[in-house]
């Protein structure tokens, strides 16, 4: 059976492409729609500048017929525009002149200040006329009224501080309406202005002008289990090693480390589970069914220590894993979800991916001096020895 | 590894009631410390228990082929071939089990000059290997058609006239003194010729193990081995040969005369018709020398040869000849294991980052792969084949020590070294010249039934798996891959003993094939009871070799006592793709029949689940 057969990749990653075209109403703007909003599915690493890292590499993994849950991206332009249409870019320039790196308290009350504009501005009513469709087409097309989405910031460049961790601290999940989700994409575009983002530009140099930011709206997935996994043993280096970290519920407890998660290494080369290590899990992020409020609950005594993944759900994730890595032709560190009882039958997500940075920066040279047979490999061998201490 | 502590070999104490054992052995075999000189070395060395060989103390007589293997051995390394960095394998015996260790070459100025000649030597041999594998199966079959044809005579009340009109000018009584010392002889020429290749194969395969477990950390010795092993190895001509019987049993429609099982009745009612002929002349091609196969590794004069009883290779046939009017394909799935082996070759050559590494892979690869065929099928010619005409030979001998009753039964032979046996043969004859009488009655049963006694006592004993000082490298190629001795396997023995400890569910081996199941356990000490074995059992086994072959058509996994990722049941595993744990130390007498337990082949684990 193939990838797309089993996790259905019709169903989620290309749904949102084949959705019924936007309402007549904004027919007339579709040339500004692009300019705004770009579903992930046309995103790729030719616009990071437009689309923000995240929402590139979700477009790349579409591209690579990888499930992902669908969305779409909020451009710079729209950040942008609410800038313009709201005259901020000037006010919040002249509040930030003059400040520099050692100034800790002025940069915290500026940032306050600043972020209280953006978080109270108003989004001009073609944009929130274009948002509101692709939120009601991405609820359409995946069957569900007032679709809880995760509303993240997708940075553009080195404007933020940690690049690849950034995107946690501007994670809004299980946002449902249209007023919510257009309130966290205020609080999205206004995380370009927290105390350690100034002052990392301050520090770095970087124009406070010249930093964007475009906004992922992308489908929540219900975790079942969830976790990381690299396309490299990070512990060995071994390049023919996958290591899947996996916990129930949402991957928050494994991303942030407060469970010791259970861990599977697939030999990629025959595709066999080739080490379970099932851990005492303690606890598990899930959304509480009345609220959709993400909770932290204890395990349940008897999924504790039990393993958090099928044996078949493993070998899926890890054959994910080698087609992100072969798309990329490079090692990847990648966060999934697995999604039980949908009414389609796409099962496994990739929720991020991005290029692995310990084993992959260094400089591959010869594993062993190069000889010219194999009996000079074999005297070195057997001048070297097995060492035991 | 500092933590790690192993006994001092001096002050292992003695097993009560067992006083004196030292003699059944040869005497350099004792750890003595009444030379202050060889008690320093003795203790400053690495032993370790050789389990692999040995999971049964030693008979005294069975010690033959660790004597062989200590010369042949070391001679390979240390004389022969040169190995710069290490020379022989140093052997003892404690309480009946056999402690081994490799002999570094200590002066760093000897390691050039060494390096120099065996690069001349070596290479000579790894340059012109099929041909030099080829005059080895000459040599080896001669060895062995002088053992068939070396009659043991047997001494008569007068001697033939011959002697007397055709001048011979000898007695059966020299004859038979000649006999036994040719019967040895062929057993330690049959040894030399054992290691002239062995010795340099194994390096080849150590060292493109070593390179692919640089490249690859997580990969596990199987995976390696997949890579190496051939699909056209002797090993599995025996099973190959009793499935094309079966089927033609089949075809010839007379399959149901082996359900009488008794190989008497049944080779009776063979004989009868024309087919039952045809069968039995394709039979008698098959079974010279196929059905030399033994039943254990050929190392114990307790393992018997399919030839040796017909039965077992009969019930074995019934198995396949119910597989195949069931409409199953018994053969080998040859094509898949080679399609396999060359998708995992190119996946992981894929993987390495520079083209130097993928050079050095390719060479390592040919070597390894030009080695491998000797590797596994010098076990056929000899530890089978020979060993189990030898045994046989060596029963005629005891015969004639029955008959004078030096002995109370044929079997009880083992119970002497070959040196003593000599001895008593020469008190054979001259009493039997003379017209006296022997003094041996008096003197060997006796001491028989104290060695027995010794040797039960040995069997309760738990050998230590390693005693004196843990060395910082070893360069043995043998010791790196038979015995698997490197820092991890003995953080695994100090683990192994751990959980014996504890958690009395869980037992751990070696990772011999991939794969996790679980089912009913099947404990098989003898290969006779693999018949019981039903399908979907979990075979449990001291060990198994070639012989075993049907059993892995009926089981779902396999778990042995003794071996290695080489070892038989590990491969035939990888190739049925059963799951295989080996080398558990304990399974057999830890596991019951019946039990339902989990078998992880792919991290070593069995666990007992009722």
């Amino acid at each position: 059976m193939t990838i797309e057969l089993l996790y259905g990749v019709d169903a989620t990653a290309e749904a949102f492409n084949s959705m019924e075209e936007p309402t007549s109403a904004l027919v007339g703007n579709l040339m500004d729609i692009s300019k705004y909003l770009i579903p992930f599915e046309e995103c790729d690493v030719s616009m990071v500048s437009r689309v923000g890292g995240k929402c590139a590499s979700l477009g790349e993994l579409m591209k690579a017929h990888i499930p992902v849950p669908p969305g779409f991206a909020i451009t710079t332009d729209s950040y942008m525009r609410f800038m313009e249409d709201n005259n901020l870019m000037d006010k919040v320039m002249k509040k930030l002149d003059g400040l520099d790196e050692s100034m800790v308290a002025e940069t915290e009350l500026a940032s306050q200040e600043i972020r209280s504009w953006i978080d109270s501005g108003s989004i001009s009513e073609m944009l929130e006329d274009m948002i509101a469709e692709y939120y009601r087409l991405l609820s359409k097309s995946t069957r569900t009224p007032a679709l809880p989405v995760a509303v993240r910031s997708s940075a553009t460049a080195e404007d933020l501080p940690d690049a690849s961790f950034a995107g946690q601290q501007d994670t809004f999940l299980w946002t449902r309406g249209v007023d919510d989700l257009l309130d966290r994409v205020r609080r999205c575009w206004s995380s370009l202005f927290t105390a350690r983002a100034i002052s990392y530009r301050l520090k770095m140099g970087f124009d406070h002008s010249q930093v964007q930011i475009s906004v992922a709206v992308q489908k929540m997935v219900r975790s079942f289990t969830a976790g990381v996994m690299f396309t490299l043993n990070p512990a060995t280096g071994d390049p023919s090693t996958i290591v899947i970290d996996s916990n129930w519920g949402f991957g928050e407890s494994v991303v942030s480390g407060e469970v010791t998660p259970d861990q599977f290494q697939v030999n990629k080369i025959a595709m066999e589970v080739a080490k379970r290590t099932v851990s005492d899990k303690g606890i598990y992020y899930t959304t509480d069914p009345e609220t959709d409020h993400v909770r932290q609950l204890p395990v349940d005594a008897e999924r504790r220590s039990s393993q958090s993944l099928l044996d078949s759900e493993i070998l899926a994730l890890a054959e994910l894993a080698n087609r992100i890595e072969k798309h990329y032709g490079k090692h990847m560190d990648i966060e999934w979800a697995t999604e039980k009882s949908l009414p389609y039958k796409g099962e496994i997500f990739i929720v991020q991916s991005r290029p692995e940075t310990v084993w992959s920066q260094r400089k591959a040279k010869p594993i062993v001096e190069p000889k010219a047979s194999a009996v000079e490999h074999i005297l070195a061998g057997l001048l070297r020895g097995k060492k035991i201490k | 590894m500092a933590d790690m502590k192993f006994p001092d070999p001096h002050e292992v104490e003695p097993i009560p009631g067992t006083e004196g054992w030292q003699r059944m052995y040869p005497y350099h075999y004792v750890f003595s410390d009444d030379d202050p000189n060889r008690a320093k070395y003795e203790k400053g060395m690495f032993w370790f228990y050789d389990g692999l060989h040995y999971p049964e103390p030693m008979y005294p007589f069975d010690i033959i082929w660790d004597e062989a293997w200590f010369l042949a051995l070391s001679q390979y390394n240390n004389r022969i071939f040169i190995v710069p960095p290490a020379k022989g394998i140093d052997h003892r015996i404690i309480n009946g089990y056999i402690y081994i260790t490799p002999l570094p070459v200590e002066n760093p100025d000897d390691i050039p000059k060494r390096a120099e000649e065996f690069m001349k030597r070596a290479g000579y041999y790894y340059a012109n290997w099929k041909d030099l594998e080829n005059t080895w199966e000459g040599k080896m079959r001669e060895v062995i058609k002088q053992l068939v044809e070396l009659e043991i005579p047997t001494l008569p009340e007068m001697e033939e006239e011959s002697v007397v009109f055709e001048g011979l000018g000898v007695s059966s009584g020299y004859k038979l003194l000649n006999a036994y010392d040719k019967l040895i002889d062929l057993g330690i020429l049959c040894w030399q010729y054992h290691f002239e290749l062995l010795n340099l194969g194994y390096a080849a395969y150590v060292f493109f193990m070593d390179f692919c477990q640089k490249a690859f950390p997580d990969t596990p010795a199987q995976k390696v081995t997949q890579m190496v092993s051939g699909i056209d190895v002797i090993m599995y001509t025996p099973d190959d040969e009793l499935k094309k019987l079966a089927k033609l049993s089949v075809e010839l429609g007379i399959d149901d005369i082996f359900l009488k099982g008794d190989a008497g009745s049944v080779f009776k009612e063979l004989e009868a018709s024309d087919k039952g002929n045809q069968w039995l002349q394709a039979f008698t091609a098959a079974r010279d020398p196929w059905f030399y196969v033994s039943s254990g590794t050929g190392w114990y004069h307790t393992d018997y040869s399919w030839n040796d009883d017909l039965t077992v290779p009969l019930s074995f046939m019934n198995i396949y000849i119910e597989k195949i009017k069931e409409g199953e394909n018994i053969d080998r799935p040859v094509e898949q294991i080679q399609r396999e082996r060359d998708s995992l070759t190119e996946g992981y050559r894929a993987r390495l980052q520079t083209e130097e590494d993928r050079t050095t892979f390719d060479q390592m690869l040919n070597q390894a792969r030009t080695v491998f065929p000797y590797v596994e099928n010098h076990l056929f010619y000899v530890e089978h084949w020979f060993h189990s005409v030898f045994w046989n030979k060596v029963r005629d001998v005891a015969k004639i020590l029955s008959e004078a009753k030096f002995i109370e039964d044929v079997e009880d032979v083992w119970y002497l070294s070959r040196a003593e046996i000599k001895d008593a043969l020469w008190d054979v004859v001259t009493a039997w010249a003379t017209g006296s009488n022997p003094r041996g009655p008096l003197v060997w049963p006796k001491e028989i039934a104290w060695r027995k006694d010794c040797m039960a006592k040995f069997r309760e004993w738990n050998p230590p798996s390693a005693m004196g000082t843990i060395p910082e490298t070893i360069n043995e190629p043998f010791t790196i891959l038979l015995w698997g001795i490197t820092s991890e396997s003995m953080a695994n023995w100090a683990k192994l003993k751990e959980v014996a400890e504890g958690d009395v569910s869980k037992i751990v081996g070696f990772a011999g094939s991939p794969g996790l199941v679980e089912g009913t356990a099947r404990v098989c000490r003898t290969i006779a009871q693999i018949t019981e074995l039903k399908d979907g059992d979990i075979l449990i086994s001291t060990t198994t070799s070639p012989s075993w072959a049907p059993a892995f058509k009926k089981i779902k996994a396999a778990v042995t006592d003794v071996g290695g990722v080489m070892c038989h049941a590990a491969i035939v595993c990888r190739e049925y793709g059963l799951p295989a744990v080996v080398g558990t130390g304990s399974a057999t007498s830890r596991i019951k029949s019946g039990q339902k337990i989990r078998v992880d082949g792919t991290s070593g684990v069995i666990e007992i689940l009722e």
